[in-house]
């Protein structure tokens, strides 16, 4: 099912948490909305799903018009971000919830109600846990069973607040990939919350990011990665340095880590500084330096080989060279 | 060093707030004094006296017809005053933790009226509301209403100072809980009351059911405010604490302490029921995944 958004305004207060949005989402995919808190994102999920009423704008399913249509007649799965199960309710009872409380008529009779549930916890492998409490469960066992309760009403949509973020770094890079077969299964149109760029570069067939309440870019992960379209995109997806640019052209210009060549020669154009620090953990070893002669710090990531050929000692003189340089024009 | 420290320090391992032990010997032994003083030998005292007649007079005291209307007046009014304040506790409690609206912080501060107010005060204050010489007064006399120095005025007295109870233990609660699994359950399709009854209920049902005892033991005990606008009149307008006092008053001490006797229970059932519910509320540990 698509969803289409437009001209989305929310203010609360003085704050106007999201700013004008237009978005189109594809039936199937599985997009991330991916900002710095703060950024609108939250509160755009949740304008998507009722459960916060836009102040401008409208929300269509399916070329539908649902900007009045209640949250609970929406037909959307929502996953909290802190789970919400329901804490005096077995696991069972709280993937049962959904379809126990239809109105009489719609409802399914009781066997019925009990295969499916079964059905969702074996897809989520947690069958065996349906009988006990959610107090009884771990983090990543409460997320799964939080996805099951919403998918247990066939939502047309799922959307995720910040799947992961209560979980550790393990989990969470499991659970990431798990989710991503997931949708390719069920196949269910899904839009997930995220702050970590790896997360929505990773798991996400389109990446939306967002700033101040506005929408910076669309694309697929690569794309935005690959050619940014603001500053601030170029920023938020990963590690980069900002480097003195020719002032003929005044803007800034951007250079990740691990696009910059290093040399003990000087070369046409190359930066001057000298090594200050370098660690080599794993495949790759970070290099800090600093510009001759702003003393401008510059981060760099080599390939472990070259670097211990390189064999640099703190303040040894280099020249930077970067491989692949970003420039935006300057803000008019 | 560290065996000194773990000489001058016996018992479990020594933490950075452990005092010595006469330091805690001394405490509890003053905690325990005091309790002594004022709780054990009052409380012991008042089934001595109303006992030392003999059980055949304790339980006529009992059975005496203005004491068995005292009873039923006196359950009466808690019938009426805490299934209200139930009703008032839980719809306050629900519209403050789960809106935000203007006036919320006016309406925290008024629900603890009561407990700011002298009860002798909010009886007077419905002596002049709706007594004869009262702003409703003539109206009422002319429709042959009777709320001061009658039931109903004991009841609305009762009800007045009692109605924090329920409230305040539930609003930490729900506040403390958040809307979210309200909101969880709204998404997956549940209507207003399916919500309140299946999720919003069940969650605070041991804060809810506390507040209901000390909500009742509080009706049945009140005096002050009650006192005001009964009117001492025997067999229709006096709850048990009045008759208590009227038979005090009256020279007769092993009736009126053996009437005082059964608030005594009612007081000893209250704290084994709030330290059963307690206990339960504890054990059940419902919600620990609370982060907020």
């Amino acid at each position: 099912m698509s969803i289409e958004l437009h001209g989305i305004v929310k203010r609360f207060g003085s704050f106007t948490a999201v700013d004008n949005v237009d978005l189109h989402i594809e039936t199937g995919e599985l997009l991330a909305l991916l900002g710095p808190s703060g950024s609108g994102k939250t509160s755009l999920l949740r304008i998507i799903s009722g459960l916060e009423a836009p102040d401008a704008g409208s929300v269509s399913f399916h070329g539908e018009d649902a900007t009045d249509t209640h949250a609970r007649d929406r037909q959307v799965g929502f996953v909290f971000q802190h789970y919400a199960l329901f804490g005096h309710l077995t696991i069972f009872e709280n993937v049962a919830f959904g379809l126990r409380v239809r109105p009489r008529r719609q409802r399914l009779p009781e066997q019925e109600i009990a295969k499916k549930v079964m059905t969702l916890l074996e897809l989520v492998q947690l069958d065996w846990l349906s009988d006990r409490y959610p107090h009884q469960l771990s983090g990543g066992q409460r997320q799964r069973i939080a996805l099951a309760r919403a998918l247990a009403v066939e939502p047309r949509v799922l959307l995720l607040d910040e799947p992961f973020g209560a979980l550790d770094a393990r989990v969470r890079q499991e659970l990431r990939r798990w989710l991503r077969r997931l949708h390719d299964d069920v196949h269910v149109t899904s839009v997930f919350v995220t702050h970590d760029q790896e997360e929505a570069l990773e798991v996400a067939d389109r990446v939306v990011v967002m700033n101040h309440g506005r929408i910076e870019q669309i694309g697929a992960p690569a794309d935005v990665y690959d050619h940014p379209a603001t500053p601030f995109v170029f920023e938020f997806l990963g590690h980069v340095n900002r480097l003195p640019s020719d002032a003929a052209n005044g803007g800034n210009a951007f250079a990740r880590p691990h696009d910059i060549a290093v040399d003990r020669a000087p070369a046409d154009a190359a930066l001057a500084a000298r090594f200050v620090h370098g660690s080599a953990i794993g495949p790759v070893a970070r290099l800090e330096f600093a510009l001759e002669p702003s003393a401008q710090t510059v981060n760099v990531e080599l390939p472990r080989e070259r670097y211990r050929e390189l064999s640099l000692r703190p303040g040894d003189m280099a020249y930077l060279t970067p491989t692949r340089l970003h420039q935006f024009a300057a803000p008019a | 060093m560290t065996t000194e420290t773990a000489l001058s320090y016996p018992g479990p391992t020594p933490t950075a707030t452990g005092e010595p032990p006469i330091v805690r010997g001394l405490l509890i032994a003053l905690a325990l004094a005091f309790l002594t003083l004022f709780l054990f030998v009052p409380l012991a005292f008042v089934f001595y006296e109303g006992l030392k007649k003999g059980f055949g007079v304790y339980l006529a005291a009992i059975a005496e017809p203005d004491a068995l209307d005292a009873i039923k007046l006196t359950l009466l009014t808690a019938a009426i005053a805490v299934p209200l304040n139930l009703i008032f506790g839980v719809a306050a409690a629900w519209s403050i933790a789960k809106f935000s609206f203007r006036g919320k912080n006016l309406l925290i501060t008024l629900i603890d009226l009561p407990f700011s107010v002298s009860p002798v005060i909010a009886g007077l204050v419905y002596v002049l509301i709706f007594g004869l010489q009262g702003w409703f007064g003539p109206g009422l006399r002319e429709h042959d209403l009777k709320i001061i120095f009658a039931v109903p005025g004991i009841v609305l007295a009762t009800t007045f100072v009692t109605f924090p109870f329920v409230a305040r233990e539930l609003i930490p609660l729900m506040q403390a809980q958040g809307t979210e699994q309200e909101e969880a359950a709204t998404v997956l399709g549940a209507g207003g009351w399916q919500t309140f009854w299946r999720i919003t209920l069940p969650n605070v049902k041991w804060g809810l059911l506390y507040g209901v005892i000390l909500c009742n033991a509080r009706a049945m005990g009140e005096f002050g405010a009650v006192s005001v606008v009964s009117g001492h009149i025997r067999g229709a307008t006096n709850t048990l604490p009045l008759q208590v006092e009227i038979l005090y008053n009256e020279y007769q001490f092993a009736a009126a302490f053996a009437v005082a006797s059964l608030l005594a229970l009612l007081a000893l059932v209250t704290l084994a029921l709030k330290f059963a519910v307690e206990r339960r509320a504890h054990a059940q540990q419902l919600f620990p995944e609370i982060h907020r």
